[in-house]
């Protein structure tokens, strides 16, 4: 049996004392009180719950905390600090491709773990990389226009 | 209470299964989404819970010989990453979920899940997937088709863990899949296709096809590509979609999927036999 739970998020390492199939996205917005982490469908579905999990996007409502053991998270609170966020935030806000936002946290790390492998991604690579998060305000177009203009202005961040 | 172990190694991870029944979760994108509870809410399991998705010795993927072996808690983002895995390999991995869900979704857990339209399935059909299977002091391989006994069953008994998937490849130059689902990711299929083959001169030789999600386990028929590799196409047609057995669910109906599958196989008639 695991408890506590010890794991990175966001730079530092946490031991949480919680049930270990507790679902990740309840740590961090219960017991953690990172809340930019949504909960929508609760399958794997929506992408809200995304986050970086040693690098890659993950669906955090499909994970137990225990089998966070050991391992690396970054959330949009830890994200944010970065210079890669800052300019996704800029392109997010001159694309419109935000509206009531419950899905921008997602759609952020979804597009950092895309440009993380490949910064110079077309407009396919970037509709796959964003195909697990859903949207239900603006519609696709200006969130992969936000992402081809991160890419295009991102000499080096990527 | 539900109790949850972390072992260290397989040889650990055998010895907790010993004797007990458990919920062994690799990626989770199935148990969890089954033993969902809610938000704020803990899962339901009802069984201790084994978690063996970080141990190395059910990861990785390698290549010897034109033999595929791959790991059981491999999952499927780094089998598409692999250089050693051929795209007729890859094609359906690449269509499962999403990003996300293959990060964490393997290639076992799809294999044990036994879904009928479980959409790795089709391929290991195809290509006779040779399934290795661990117990404490113990291992045997199964035949994927020997393996998976209807839907949501496979045949694991108490004590044993999926260890790898062996898959032999084979000189293929036509690779078709399609896989109708409500949408591009994240889609249960409602009906599935994988076709293989070699074609010379219009003639296809080593013909493979198997249909998902159209009877309680994937469809292959071996007389069905003998006749077709023969030339009789509109037999091997016949004998092909005569053994599926279609039902009407939540995803779709039984009239859907035959159209549907008769279509997906015409074409793959199609593109194996022009030159």
């Amino acid at each position: 049996m695991i408890n506590p739970v010890r794991f990175r998020i966001n730079g530092a390492w946490v031991s949480v004392h919680v049930d270990p199939l507790m679902r990740a996205v309840d740590v961090f917005r219960d017991t953690l009180g990172l809340t930019g982490t949504k909960e929508g469908c609760g399958e794997g579905e929506c992408g809200a719950c995304s986050v970086l999990l040693d690098g890659r996007l993950v669906n955090s409502c499909l994970i137990p905390v225990g089998a966070l053991e050991g391992r690396d998270v970054v959330t949009i609170e830890g994200y944010r600090k970065t210079a890669r966020y800052a300019l996704l935030k800029e392109c997010f806000s001159e694309a419109g491709a935000v509206q009531c936002g419950f899905c921008t946290p997602g759609m952020m790390l979804a597009a950092e773990a895309l440009l993380s492998v490949n910064p110079h991604p077309d407009e396919a690579a970037v509709r796959e990389a964003l195909s697990g998060n859903l949207c239900r305000c603006t519609g696709y177009s200006a969130i992969v226009a936000a992402v081809m203009s991160a890419a295009r202005s991102g000499g080096g961040l990527w | 209470m539900v109790r949850v172990y972390r072992p260290e190694s397989l040889d650990e991870a055998l010895a907790l299964l010993s004797g007990k029944e458990m919920a062994v979760m690799a990626g989770g994108t199935d148990l969890m989404v089954k033993c969902r509870a809610g938000a704020g809410t803990l899962p339901s399991f009802k069984k201790d819970v084994l978690l063996v998705g970080h141990l190395i010795e059910l990861k990785g993927v390698s290549q010897k010989g034109g033999i595929l072996r791959i790991g059981a808690a491999t999952c499927m983002e780094d089998i598409l990453r692999s250089v050693d895995v051929p795209e007729y390999v890859k094609g359906p991995v690449r269509q499962i979920g999403s990003p996300a869900v293959r990060n964490l979704g393997t290639l076992g857990g799809n294999i044990c899940n036994a879904s009928p339209a479980g959409d790795s399935l089709t391929m290991l059909y195809a290509l006779d997937a040779v399934l290795e299977i661990a117990s404490a002091g113990a291992s045997r391989s199964c035949r994927i088709g020997e393996f998976i006994a209807g839907p949501g069953r496979n045949t694991l008994s108490e004590g044993e863990i999926l260890k790898c998937v062996i898959i032999p490849l084979g000189a293929f130059n036509r690779y078709f899949y399609r896989k109708a689902g409500l949408r591009r990711a994240n889609a249960i299929a409602k009906v599935s296709f994988y076709g293989l083959a070699y074609v010379e001169n219009g003639k296809p030789h080593d013909a493979r096809m198997a249909l998902g999600a159209v009877a309680p386990t994937v469809v292959r028929s071996r007389k069905a590509e003998e006749l077709l590799c023969d030339g009789s196409l509109v037999c091997a047609r016949q004998e092909l979609l005569s053994s599926m057995a279609p039902i009407d669910d939540v995803r779709s109906t039984r009239g859907y999927r035959m159209v549907v599958a008769e279509n997906m196989v015409d074409r793959f008639f199609k593109e194996v036999t022009a030159d």
